[in-house]
């Protein structure tokens, strides 16, 4: 028996263009579910169910396109939704934080209060300058501690020990050492200044050896990826030229990845500028202004801002005002320290490839 | 100035994988030896061991002798460093240094070496082995922008100046044109033609008809299967090898019927 297979007339059209949403649709969907939050929100609904009301009105998209378009791009409209709406949750508590610190912050920042200290200061006015200096300090000496020992560490791991049992132990060890609390760091710090000085010691650099504790390993893990992203054909070229090791690790491999490593440095500052817990233990705080790293007592904002809040005197307004400031300090400082490793990995990066 | 090499009983290792097992070639001096081969058969590697680069990856080594006028290239008193001053190295892709502009770049091997030399000094070498390289015209204009904004083939040519701009006694190319487009290849052919009369050259390449037109010299590799090392199979005067092969898988390879 024979039977001729003739296919079925295809309609191009048809097979081709399916039916859409229109390109309005989606943006329609999301107004509409902002306008009825607001509305909400306005008849006094509060603002969590407010949210949600306008989450659930966001999920008509998948549905309406299911209706309309099919299956196939309804599930991309869903999960297209879903990513969004985590995206939307993630940035919430970061605009929550700006706002709260922007908004009870700005009152107090004046001129005097970043060149006033504390000393003798008994409810209003006073500054954050000793803060401000014993933050600087402090950070800025972690930094030229763990700054060194960080980036030779990951040059030792990438170009010296690839994948010797030294370098995986060390690895492990950074990785571990990446999750230590930074209280354990303090009190490491505590331990060993106690080991020298005696109990009850005070002094700025602990606190940077604290610090240090917690910058060396995200140093080398981020300097270490840096390293690794440089072709390995540059430093093949450069060994070809009779170019020795050393001088191809300090002229190629690292101004090829410099931006990288700047970056890798600066975030790794902010990440440690705003620790309290390992200053409380090891550097206490203190109303003057002090200089000496070696010497006593030193302030810092973080802990100025928590002492400040724990302790606020009466009336407690005042005191309550300049940690928040100093917490809206803090975090410009940070941002400062973003924007420049912006602006440094732009600069830095190989010519040519911008 | 250009040296010869003389290569006896070379086994070549990965670790404990033989790679390529009893290589035995002279190369004359002042010449064009062209190697080739199917993939895999340890050509690269064998030319990389001609400048010690071979054990830059971990676990390689050598056995065997390659002297260069004599001298043994892995005695004991060897620095691979030297070595690699005298031998130089063109890859099979162009890797100008990112953060050089093309005049660094040329001059890299004096600039990562440290050597102190006049403007003048300096000026003169650039323009020597960018002319040499047959670049200088393209580029005059623009020494100070970066290496890595040239196209593929004038970024070839510029590894080509820098390899040569350190006066090598030997020049090594890895597939040199095996990512250009024809133009840039014969620029670069052209160029071996004329680089011939000062150094010694060697060229891996897996263009037949490259092989013919540049080298004096053809050696051809193969491995009997895979996982087995690569061996030498025969090697003679370019015109004989593609004329009258006297190992049947030559005549089959060069005439396009394996590899």
């Amino acid at each position: 028996m024979t039977t001729t297979l003739t296919p079925p007339p295809v309609d191009v059209s048809r097979e081709l263009y399916g039916a859409r949403l229109p390109t309005w649709g989606p943006r329609a969907v999301i107004t509409a579910a902002v306008a009825a939050a607001a509305a909400a929100y306005a008849v006094g609904v509060n603002l969590l169910q407010a949210a949600l009301l306008a989450w659930v009105i966001c999920m008509v998209l998948p549905l309406w396109s299911a209706a309309v378009e099919g299956r196939r791009k309804a599930t991309d409209r869903l999960v297209t939704t879903l990513v969004s709406s985590a995206f939307v949750l993630a940035m919430f508590p970061l605009f929550s934080i700006l706002w709260t610190v922007i908004s009870k912050g700005t009152k107090v920042l004046s001129a005097e209060f970043f060149t006033n200290s504390m000393r003798n200061v008994v409810g209003e006015g006073g500054g954050i300058y000793h803060a401000l200096v014993g933050t600087l300090l402090i950070t800025g000496a972690a930094a030229v501690i763990s700054i060194p020992i960080g980036i030779f560490a990951a040059i030792y791991l990438v170009e010296y020990a690839e994948g010797n049992r030294l370098s995986r132990w060390i690895r492990f060890l950074v990785d571990v050492m990446t999750g230590i609390p930074s209280i354990v760091a303090g009190l490491f710090a505590y331990a060993l200044f106690v080991l020298f000085f005696g109990e009850g010691v005070r002094m700025g650099i602990g606190g940077s050896v604290a610090l240090s504790v917690l910058m060396i390993p995200i140093l080398v893990r981020s300097t270490e990826e840096m390293l690794k992203l440089v072709p390995n054909e540059l430093r093949e070229a450069s060994y070809a030229l009779g170019v020795p090791k050393w001088r191809t690790v300090s002229k190629i491999v690292l101004p090829t990845s410099l931006a990288g490593i700047v970056t890798g440095v600066t975030l790794s500052i902010a990440r440690v500028i705003g620790e309290t817990a390992p200053l409380l233990i090891i550097v206490g705080t203190t109303d003057s202004v002090n200089f000496n790293l070696f010497d006593g007592r030193m302030a810092s904002l973080p802990v100025f801002a928590f002492a400040s809040q724990r302790n606020p005197g009466i009336p407690p307004e005042f005191s309550i005002d300049r940690a928040w400031g100093a917490a809206l300090v803090l975090l410009i400082i940070v941002m400062l320290l973003n924007l420049i490793a912006r602006l440094v990995s732009y600069f830095f990066s190989p010519k040519g490839e911008r | 100035m250009a040296k010869s090499i003389d290569v006896s009983d070379l086994n070549i290792f990965y670790g404990d994988f033989l790679a390529v097992e009893d290589v035995t070639i002279p190369i004359a001096a002042k010449s064009v030896t062209a190697f080739i081969g199917p993939s895999g058969c340890g050509k690269s590697t064998f030319l990389r061991s001609l400048n010690r680069m071979h054990e830059v990856i971990r676990g390689a080594r050598v056995e065997g002798k390659v002297l260069i006028d004599g001298q043994d290239l892995y005695g004991a008193d060897m620095d691979p460093v030297n070595v690699r001053r005298m031998i130089g190295m063109v890859f099979q892709r162009p890797n100008p240094f990112p953060t050089m502009s093309i005049y660094d770049n040329v001059l890299a091997g004096q600039k990562l070496n440290s050597k102190r030399m006049k403007k003048t000094e300096a000026d003169d070498i650039v323009e020597r082995s960018l002319r040499s390289a047959g670049l200088w015209a393209e580029v005059k204009e623009r020494l100070d922008r970066p290496g890595s904004g040239l196209s593929g083939g004038q970024q070839q040519r510029l590894c080509i100046a820098r390899a040569i701009s350190v006066e090598p006694e030997i020049l090594l190319m890895d597939e040199p044109c095996s990512a250009l487009d024809p133009i840039s290849t014969s620029v670069i052919e052209d160029l071996i033609h004329e680089l011939k009369t000062q150094y010694t050259i060697v060229i891996v390449t897996h263009n037949m008809q490259q092989a013919a037109r540049v080298s004096d010299e053809t050696a051809f590799f193969n491995l009997s299967g895979v996982g087995k090392p690569g061996r030498l199979i025969e090697h003679g005067r370019t015109e004989a090898i593609f004329s009258n092969p006297t190992d049947p898988a030559t005549e089959a390879y060069i005439q396009g019927r394996f590899g």
